[in-house]
């Protein structure tokens, strides 16, 4: 990492010389300036990488600035051409849980199974303590005629279905806990994706049996419009007090 | 030429199939376009592809220039100009025209980057912290409601626009919402 840092930094600074005249005269080939100018690049990438290497902080802002380049600024969940999740005050063990789900093909996602094997232990825990510390308003864009069919499945359930209330697992306020997902501000288009595809998505790998085989019964037996009023539901809840949730 | 006395029809007869109240000023509106934007509108350097364009992208677009938002040496030279006097059903009218045309590929690349690209745009590069770029503009790079189809952009424009990117010029890379 650090010394891909260095030597990104070092092409940078090559690039930012030869952007000006008087920058391309300093790196000619044999001119003793620009051997200098070479040097100096190179001690200002080696003092700059020098520095990730004391603190690691900027290893580590590199990376929360990686997620939310597809995440959104605030980690409020993005829709690009597929839905991207919202992070933002997300339970720290479900996403160090679904890291490693990607890495162990019990969730298939491509990008994410390439994101996960990237990601140190200690990486993942500063950007899950970063995350669940974050609070923006939710995105909004979902049907809102369609909310309070939602919150009443999601407070009481459909016992003569036999659907339990959402809130049971999830929480009163969606905020979730442990390796049980937050859903309060959740995009509506990716609880839609999510809970049609249940099966295809979550608790592919039988070698290793994981909590979404407890949601595999619920997603089937929730029909479309049901599944559409739930998400509308909890795609328009705010964290209560101004805090996120309380991570255990 | 006959080649622009055919395409000359097809315009006029498209804007009065598309829109009755259509006048000739959204013809010459269209061929100011294709003066840059090529005959087809697939693109001739520097001006990018309008072809298959996401409509809502184009619109956005040219409120960007209108609003001097868009701020880039060439958008100051042309784009600036071009997009002062148009109204909003012009606006709507040039993008829903625009994206109805068929795309093509500029295939303009260097071949043998072509694998390494595509490896970037479906996988992105975690241990660089570059994201795949299929997550926003999709599998075949067709880009969805506002966010703009890269697919067939010749790339010279694409890596001026990545360019522009890295030092700053244009703000907000970074989803919003």
């Amino acid at each position: 990492m650090c010394s891909l840092n260095s030597r990104q930094i070092g092409r940078t600074t090559r690039r930012a010389l030869l952007a000006f005249p008087a920058g391309r005269v300093l790196i000619n080939a044999g001119s003793r300036v620009g051997f200098a100018a070479g040097i100096l690049a190179f001690v200002l990438a080696g003092a700059v990488s020098a520095q990730h290497r004391i603190t690691g902080s900027g290893d580590v802002q590199a990376k929360i600035s990686y997620c939310k380049d597809c995440h959104g600024v605030s980690a409020q969940g993005f829709n690009g051409y597929y839905p991207i999740p919202r992070l933002a005050g997300q339970q720290p063990e479900y996403i160090e849980n679904q890291l490693r789900a990607f890495i162990e093909h019990r969730r298939t996602n491509n990008i994410m199974f390439n994101v996960a094997h990237s990601l140190s232990p200690a990486m993942i825990n500063a950007l899950t303590a970063h995350f669940a510390s974050l609070n923006p308003p939710p995105i909004g864009g979902a049907p809102r005629q369609l909310v309070a069919t939602g919150r009443k499945i999601f407070e009481d359930g459909m016992p003569e279905v036999n659907i339990a209330a959402c809130a049971a697992c999830h929480g009163p306020e969606a905020t979730g806990s442990g390796q049980i997902p937050r859903l309060a501000g959740q995009l509506y288009p990716y609880m839609l994706k999510t809970l049609n595809n249940w099966d295809k998505e979550r608790g592919r790998n039988p070698t290793v049996p994981d909590a979404a085989a407890i949601m595999s019964p619920v997603a089937h037996s929730l029909n479309r419009s049901q599944i559409e009023a739930v998400a509308a539901f909890v795609s328009t809840l705010r964290s209560p007090r101004g805090t996120p949730n309380t991570v255990q | 030429m006959r080649g622009n006395r055919l395409k000359s029809a097809v315009l006029i007869a498209f804007c009065w199939i598309y829109h009755p109240a259509a006048s000739y000023a959204e013809v010459l509106a269209v061929r100011n376009c294709n003066w840059c934007h090529g005959g087809s509108a697939s693109g001739y350097p520097p001006a990018p592809a309008l072809a298959a364009q996401r409509p809502q992208y184009v619109a956005k677009q040219l409120a960007n220039f209108r609003a001097h938002t868009r701020d880039t040496p060439f958008s100051r030279q042309y784009m600036w100009g071009a997009a002062r006097n148009l109204d909003a059903e012009s606006v709507r009218n040039l993008a829903l025209y625009f994206a109805s045309l068929p795309p093509r590929a500029a295939s303009d690349g260097v071949p043998s980057l072509v694998g390494l690209g595509q490896t970037i745009y479906q996988q992105g590069m975690p241990e660089a912290n570059i994201v795949a770029c299929v997550v926003c503009h999709g599998p075949n790079g067709e880009g969805i409601r506002d966010i703009p189809r890269l697919g067939g952009l010749d790339s010279t424009y694409l890596r001026r626009r990545l360019e522009q990117w890295k030092i700053g010029r244009i703000r907000l890379p970074k989803p919003r919402s």
